[in-house]
């Protein structure tokens, strides 16, 4: 399965619910076209729900990157929700764990936002 | 770590084409022999993704999806070792010049993490340049019994 991204909103908060693989190809350009165009859609406030991610290469870590410092260019901010055991540990090695804000529920990270 | 029963060493070569899916195609192949050979779950994640990052690295870098280049693949293990080779036909590159990854001014890199995911999920990494042109890696994870 490859990636699949669906986006919904909770009051001011721009949710991406992620599921599948972040992979070079398909899985990795799906999530930057959408993060463009939300960023195009002057959305400020957008949070990553990556519990449903099962597998994330080199190639998807460059897109969160890239995700990140799209948006903090353009004035808004990208958090992340529900990292499984897998996506943790590679942020953790690749020291990006502290970059990102990091949380596990969706209602505390909706409420960091304001 | 693997598991204390007997595996029988397997040898398994294919030559692939540059394109994405001959790097699912090495993953699985590769997935399949390591589970054979014993591997806990934990360990085949961490092969899965150091082969998936050193077909990448051949495919999209080495051979530039050239459909005329092919990449050498191959995965063995006997009793202590799981190795797997990746050989492309690219014009190899200076191994001098891969970045630090974690260094503060290539930390928002967008790429460039590839070989060091691989060298910290693997026991072994080298990398060689061939007589022939291309750059061959091999890949060393130890089957040591708990």
């Amino acid at each position: 399965m490859s990636v699949k991204l669906s986006t919904r909103q909770v009051g001011d908060v721009s949710v991406v619910d992620v599921a599948g693989r972040i992979t070079l190809g398909e899985g990795s350009s799906a999530m930057r076209d959408t993060l463009r165009e939300m960023v195009g859609k002057n959305q400020k406030k957008i949070l990553l729900n990556l519990g449903e991610v099962s597998y994330i290469d080199s190639s998807g870590i460059g897109e969160l990157v890239s995700g990140f410092t799209t948006v903090t260019n353009s004035g808004g901010q990208l958090k992340l929700l529900n990292l499984n055991k897998r996506v943790k540990d590679l942020l953790q090695i690749t020291k990006l764990y502290t970059v990102f804000d990091v949380h596990e529920d969706e209602a505390g990270a909706i409420r960091s936002f304001s | 770590m693997r598991d204390n029963k007997q595996h029988a060493a397997e040898t398994v070569e294919r030559f692939l084409d540059s394109t994405l899916e001959s790097v699912d195609s090495a993953e699985e192949i590769a997935l399949g022999v390591a589970q054979r050979a014993g591997f806990d779950e934990d360990d085949l994640m961490k092969i899965g993704m150091a082969v998936r990052e050193s077909m990448v690295n051949a495919v999209v870098h080495g051979n530039r999806y050239n459909a005329h280049k092919k990449v050498r693949f191959s995965v063995a293990h006997n009793s202590q070792r799981y190795t797997v080779c990746i050989a492309d036909e690219g014009e190899g590159f200076d191994f001098a010049t891969i970045p630090d990854p974690l260094s503060p001014e290539n930390l928002m890199r967008t790429s460039g993490r590839g070989i060091f995911l691989i060298r910290s999920f693997m026991d072994e990494f080298q990398m060689r340049h061939l007589e022939l042109g291309g750059t061959e890696v091999t890949l060393v994870k130890y089957l040591v019994s708990k």
